[in-house]
């Protein structure tokens, strides 16, 4: 019975469909089901299909997109029962996204987000246009490991900077690890600034921000 | 017939008069465009995050939302105000003889803009761009035919910050006697003080109207949205009659609908919303319809620059323009080749020829590489041959006495040949002479190993080594000068 249901699970995931995903959490929850269980012998073996698939050219970005969503809605019906139980999801570590001030480019940001998500992150994306203060705020209130910023252009670029300085001046560093990207940023910029990470895309940002919390390995 | 002797101004080669034809949408099709952008307009609505831009939609009855920025406006009043819009006029250049037509006959290149490293013309080596750049790129472009007009090719990182855009408006002015088009001023501020630097050179800030010497371009924000700045800065352009355009760059399954159709439609609603608030507030300015679609990459959402569907973007998006009768400025030459190579010079033919074919009026851009990060001085002189290329193709096949060449053929009769034909000699310099094309024997190539990229190098190098356009007025830099002082903090 339950290996039916995850099997469901796994394939309301791969197809990405956000409706079915919820419904069958409610199912697994009112079968009794451990919520921990749902999730991992039933949905996340959707999303390491489909980023299985990804890694081998076969699946596409609206895909991988897509199985995140419809992880995300199993999980907001899941992650109040575990609550109930005292018991939480091991999650790989918090992060706040932004795209910097004055920059309105959001999608390699958004990217970067999902792969971060379905790599087992924990995920505050602020949007674009972000200034200094609201970023460190959201980290301070959420308790984060890491920022993200992305800068597409050469004028907000040293918004990252501002970002690094005003943590340094906190002394929130090395609690809070920064994790830079996008078109302008290069090695050279990274080391002058000091961040902690970069990566020149998406897929690349997931491996750095295991290292950066200390789980490189996984 | 020397047609394009006609029309061509001082060492500016434009595209004119064409024999080719290309029908990429029908009647029909752009009907069904336009009808779709009404409705997303409409119904979904635009965002436009300017209080300046929603008090004057408010103004003409739009659907405000001031909450969330968001503008719906019945067809009517969309119609009503792009009709307003100037079907044609000039880009004034610094050297009157180099004024540009934007009248739908004239196909005009530009340089690409906004790179952030450059493969340096001496070294070879990838850094980070500078101020000298900026000049330098001008003056090559401001030698070549080929190029009509700028756009600030890169950036000028070493520049402050708050007046970068201003230092390198002057900095092309500086090199070259050609129109400048902006694509890096995007705030009040900085577009304030670029008027005042046009003002210097048309003679007052009246004469703009009559001598526009710069024009501004603004990115809209697919999807369905705008940037603040973009739109307060070209408020300020089209109130002091500074042509403006907005460029969507909706890229299909990130910022636009996967398909075609539903792209162009996305970010039709885009331009035509920006532009009609432009003919609100300021009617008859001059305004021009902008775009670089492209598809995005599945595998990693790439913004590809190049590809097919780049290419008929190219074409179908001056259907919409000429429908709406206002200039195009179209994206090509996009590539995410990261050196000049065979996918480089594919795709730069094949976009430039696609938007060329239907008179795009502005051409963008030669020299990029790296999806518009990376500028290379031997992709742009290649460029511009593939310009050259399309602009001897768009003159077609000429059918006359003259051109079917009876008297030497009967001259030369069955066998023999043409070389000694005086026939021949009158009309050998219309065949195309390329620059960069390796013809040569293969012995040749075989001692030197060299080609097209070597040739194009050396040519941007000896340009400019050589080139010294005329200079910019002394008095009229120290104020410009001054200007840029002003905005610096
Ligand atoms: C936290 O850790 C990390 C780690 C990795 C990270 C990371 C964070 N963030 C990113 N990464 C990395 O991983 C991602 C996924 O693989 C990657 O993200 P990317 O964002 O690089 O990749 C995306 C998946 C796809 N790439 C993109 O979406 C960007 C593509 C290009 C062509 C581009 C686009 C599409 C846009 N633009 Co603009 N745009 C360009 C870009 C040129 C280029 N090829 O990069 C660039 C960045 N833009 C530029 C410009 C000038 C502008 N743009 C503008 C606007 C826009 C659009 C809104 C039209 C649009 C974005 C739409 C949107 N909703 O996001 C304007 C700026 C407005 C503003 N205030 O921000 C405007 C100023 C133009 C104008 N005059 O209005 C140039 C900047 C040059 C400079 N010198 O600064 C530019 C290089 C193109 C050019 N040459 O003109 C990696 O960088």
């Amino acid at each position: 019975m339950s290996e039916e249901l995850y099997k469901e699970m796994a394939q309301c995931i791969i197809d990405g469909d956000s409706d079915i995903s919820a419904e069958l959490a409610r199912k697994s929850i009112e079968l009794n089901m451990h919520p921990l269980d749902a999730i991992t012998k039933g949905f996340v073996i959707g999303v390491n299909y489909i980023g299985d698939q990804f890694g081998k050219g076969e699946a596409f970005l609206p895909e991988l997109v897509m199985a995140g969503e419809a992880m995300k809605a199993a999980v907001a019906v899941l992650e109040p029962e575990l609550l109930k139980l005292g018991e939480a999801r091991e999650m790989m570590g918090k992060v706040v996204l932004a795209t910097v001030e004055g920059d309105i480019h959001e999608i390699g940001k958004t990217l970067v987000g999902t792969m971060l998500s379905a790599s087992g992150f924990e995920v505050v994306d602020l949007g674009v246009d972000q200034p200094a203060d609201k970023i460190i705020g959201k980290a301070l209130e959420i308790d984060a490991q890491i920022i993200g910023m992305s800068a597409l252009l050469t004028t907000t670029m040293v918004r990252q900077r501002e970002v690094i300085e005003e943590l340094d001046k906190e002394g929130l560093r090395p609690r809070i690890k920064v994790m830079v990207g996008g078109a302008p940023i290069t090695r050279d910029w990274v080391e002058k600034i000091k961040a902690d990470g970069y990566s020149e895309d998406a897929i690349g940002a997931v491996k750095i921000a295991k290292d950066l919390v200390g789980k490189g390995d996984q | 017939m020397p047609r394009e002797g006609l029309m061509s101004q001082k060492n500016i080669k434009t595209i004119s008069n064409p024999k080719l034809k290309l029908e990429v949408l029908t009647k029909e099709d752009v009907q069904k465009i336009h009808n779709a952008t009404l409705q997303i307009i409409e119904k979904v609505g635009v965002r436009f995050p300017s209080k300046r831009a929603l008090e004057i939609w408010e103004a003409v009855g739009a659907e405000v939302d001031h909450e969330k920025k968001i503008v719906r406006v019945k067809p009517q009043i969309i119609e009503d105000a792009i009709k307003k819009a100037p079907p044609a006029y000039k880009l004034a250049a610094r050297d009157p003889q180099q004024d540009l037509q934007l009248d739908g006959n004239h196909v005009n290149l530009g340089t690409d803009g906004c790179g952030v490293e450059v493969i340096d013309i001496n070294t070879g080596e990838k850094r980070t761009s500078c101020l000298q750049d900026v000049r330098d790129i001008a003056r090559i472009a401001d030698a070549t035919e080929e190029v009509a007009f700028h756009w600030v090719a890169v950036s000028a990182q070493d520049a402050p910050v708050e007046a970068r855009g201003l230092h390198e408006l002057k900095a092309v002015w500086e090199s070259s006697t050609k129109h400048v088009q902006t694509e890096s001023i995007y705030n009040v501020e900085e577009a304030k003080a670029a008027i005042e630097m046009a003002a210097l050179l048309a003679g007052g800030k009246d004469k703009l109207k009559d001598r526009p010497v710069l024009s501004l371009m603004q990115c809209t924000a697919p999807p369905l949205g705008h940037d603040g700045g973009s739109l307060d800065a070209a408020l300020l352009a089209a109130e002091v009659g500074i042509p403006t355009g907005f460029m969507t760059m909706a890229a299909c399954a990130t910022t636009g609908p996967t398909t075609m159709a539903g792209n162009l439609a996305v970010g039709n609603a885009e331009v035509i919303t920006a532009t009609a608030l432009l003919q609100i507030a300021f009617p008859g300015a001059p305004v021009f319809y902008a775009a670089a679609q492209t598809a995005s990459d599945l595998k990693t959402g790439a913004y590809t620059g190049g590809g097919p569907e780049d290419f008929l973007f190219g074409a179908a998006t001056n259907v919409l323009a000429d429908f709406y009768n206002i200039p195009l400025s179209m994206g090509a030459f996009a590539t995410g080749a990261k050196e000049p190579n065979w996918q480089a010079g594919l795709e730069g033919a094949m976009s430039s020829f696609m938007a060329s074919v239907v008179m795009s009026d502005m051409l963008l851009g030669c020299g990029f590489l790296h999806g518009s990060r990376i500028w290379s001085y031997a992709e742009m002189m290649m460029d511009c041959e593939i310009f050259s290329i399309v602009h001897k193709m768009m003159q077609g096949i000429e059918v006359n006495d003259e051109t079917l060449a009876m008297d030497s053929i009967a001259n030369v009769g069955p066998g023999g040949h043409y070389l000694a034909q005086k026939h021949t000699r009158k009309h050998m310099r219309e065949l195309f002479m390329p620059q960069f094309m390796d013809r040569r024997p293969y012995s040749e190539w075989e001692t030197k190993k060299d080609d097209a990229r070597d040739w194009a190098l050396s040519k941007a190098r000896k340009t400019l080594k050589e080139h010294q356009p005329d200079p910019l007025d002394e008095k009229i830099g120290q104020e410009m000068d001054r200007i840029i002082k002003s905005v610096e903090k």
